[in-house]
């Protein structure tokens, strides 16, 4: 069994409108039989933190095109991307490119 | 007959005349008083620019405080003098781009936009001023940039960066600056920096949110490395729908300004492989490390498959502007004109006007018997909300007294939202809203500021 896990979730450039506004959420992920990855994180944030329309987040087992994912301060595509094992007290952005200028 | 050609012949010659003389009044209406700039409207052959051995005595006053930098010094300035940058977008990430640049001396700008100064540009897009309204950002940017410094060598192109010529442009100039506001343009200078092997410092802001990376720069990745697919259109947000505070851009812009110059005077840039992100309502930077160049990059990777520009509007589904998209939901049954729905207020019929615009617009201004619920707060069925609406449509049912289902008009900005809105509620009939005949308003207030009353602010 995997303890539960304290981790730290922000949104960004606009991806927190679909979170109440809410730029920075402290969770705590329950234990379970296999360690947390990030995959499984999507799927824990869509049933407990996204208020409204998915499609906007997510698109398959991943995030929708455009948003940029950041473990620890680093591309996700440095550390794994879906498959990375969440670790007590990670730091995850989801942020939303922009495009205006 | 051949007087019928004659006559014919002197009236074309005449209209001719006419023509020349409305250009003639254009370009100098567009060229300002007092300026010397001339306006590209195609993409033309540039000459090198001048190579220079040392600086004069005018450039070593002019510059002294920068020159007493190590990081830059003689050397560096003279780089300077001898780069073109290429600035795709002349607003409010450009102007403070193209202001520093000319300011520390660069060679040469190329000063691209196809849009024309507006008075909601004002607040972020620092180089134009009032008396530039309806002139073209290019030829204001760049007028402005010669008052600042004028051995800056300044060429403003009036036109929409494209397939067709954005090769040819990019190749001409050392460093390319993103500073475009949306999707397709932000590929196409990609792309066209890739196959034309230039640096690109790309930065972008809305809201209170900016972020900066400078892409295909000393085997770093490039846009695509990053985003391979493009972001779903109805996604992403431009400046004139989410708003933004002017002085993110002005931060950003100047950002760009910094690695250009860096890049410019041979010290490199350090946001290669780096994504900048500034929030300024928390007064914050974060650096990020992102992917390096990615093999299967569609256009940098081992096997590119785009060798030549392709069409960026239909590879993302959306325009090449930030103007707004014009939505059609629903069907002419389900739509009034803004001159119908005068008519209705003029024979006083009995209705219910949903104004469902963010609470932030609506305190901008409002039609004053409008009832606002947010388009966000119908689609999450807010209770409180539902039961406002809920009670306001049963006092028109009762005011009505059974004569016909109670008419229930949806209106926002711009008719997009409200036909969302009209939807939603469709749906809700039966169950929480019944008995009601819904439709949206076209065009929004801003077709009621236009066509029905002139005084009703637009914004």
């Amino acid at each position: 069994m995997a303890a539960p896990l304290a981790i730290h979730l922000e949104f960004g450039g606009g991806a927190e409108l679909l979170f109440s506004g809410v730029k920075e959420h402290h969770v705590t992920l329950p234990s379970q039989s296999e360690p947390w990855d990030v995959k499984q994180l999507l799927v824990w944030i869509q049933r407990n933190l996204l208020k409204e329309r998915p499609e906007l987040f997510v698109q398959g087992d991943s995030v929708r095109p455009g948003i940029l994912v950041l473990i620890n301060d680093a591309d996700w595509e440095l550390m794994g991307q879906l498959d990375y094992k969440l670790q007590d007290q990670d730091n995850v952005v989801f942020i939303s490119t922009l495009h205006g200028g | 007959m051949s007087e019928n050609v004659c006559s014919l012949k002197a009236q074309l010659e005449e209209k001719e005349k006419e023509i020349a003389a409305l250009r003639n009044k254009l370009t100098q209406l567009e060229k300002g008083p007092g300026s010397s700039q001339e306006l590209h409207r195609s993409v033309l052959p540039l000459s090198p620019l001048d190579a220079r051995a040392a600086l004069g005595n005018e450039d070593i006053m002019r510059y002294s405080r920068q020159l007493l930098l190590p990081e830059l010094g003689v050397q560096g300035q003279l780089k300077l003098s001898q780069t073109s940058v290429l600035i795709v977008g002349c607003g409010g990430l450009g102007c403070p781009l193209a202001q520093y640049l000319a300011a520390a001396g660069i060679g040469r700008l190329g000063l691209l936009d196809y849009d024309e100064v507006e008075l909601s540009n004002l607040h972020r897009q620092v180089l134009h001023g009032e008396e530039n309204q309806g002139q073209s950002k290019a030829l204001s940017a760049a007028v402005a940039v010669k008052r600042l410094n004028s051995t800056v060598e300044c060429v403003p192109y009036h036109l929409q960066l494209s397939t067709q010529n954005a090769l040819q442009l990019v190749q001409q100039y050392d460093i390319v600056a993103d500073c475009s506001d949306n999707v397709p343009t932000r590929y196409l200078v990609n792309d066209a920096c890739v196959l034309s092997a230039k640096p690109l410092v790309s930065a972008s802001a809305l809201k209170m949110e900016g972020q900066l990376t400078v892409y295909n720069y000393c085997g770093g990745p490039c846009y695509r490395c990053l985003y391979p697919v493009p972001p779903p259109p109805e996604t992403v947000t431009n400046c004139s729908d989410g708003g933004v505070l002017g002085v993110v851009p002005g931060i950003m812009g100047c950002f760009q300004a910094l690695e250009v110059l860096k890049i410019a005077s041979g010290q490199g840039s350090s946001c290669s492989q780096q994504l900048i992100m500034f929030d300024a309502q928390d007064a914050r930077f974060r650096s990020i490390r992102l992917r390096p160049k990615q093999a299967d990059c569609a256009v940098c990777g081992d096997n590119p498959s785009v060798t030549q520009l392709v069409d960026y509007e239909s590879f993302c589904g959306s325009a090449a502007t930030d103007k707004c998209r014009k939505l059609n939901l629903l069907i002419p049954d389900q739509r009034i004109t803004v001159q119908d729905y005068k008519s209705v207020i003029d024979n006083a019929e009995p209705h219910l006007l949903l104004d469902v615009r963010p609470l932030v617009e609506v305190d901008i201004c409002r039609l004053p018997f409008s009832l606002n619920i947010p388009l966000s707060s119908l689609e999450q069925g807010k209770s409180e909300h539902l039961r406002l609406l809920q009670e306001r449509i049963r006092r028109l049912k009762q005011q009505m007294a059974g004569d016909g289902q109670p008419p229930v008009y949806v209106i926002c900005k711009l008719g997009n939202d409200s036909q969302k809105a009209v939807q939603v509620l469709e749906k809700m009939s039966g169950s929480d809203v019944d008995g009601i005949t819904v439709k949206d308003i076209c065009g929004g207030l801003m077709a009621w500021a236009k066509r029905i009353d002139p005084t009703f602010p637009q914004y």
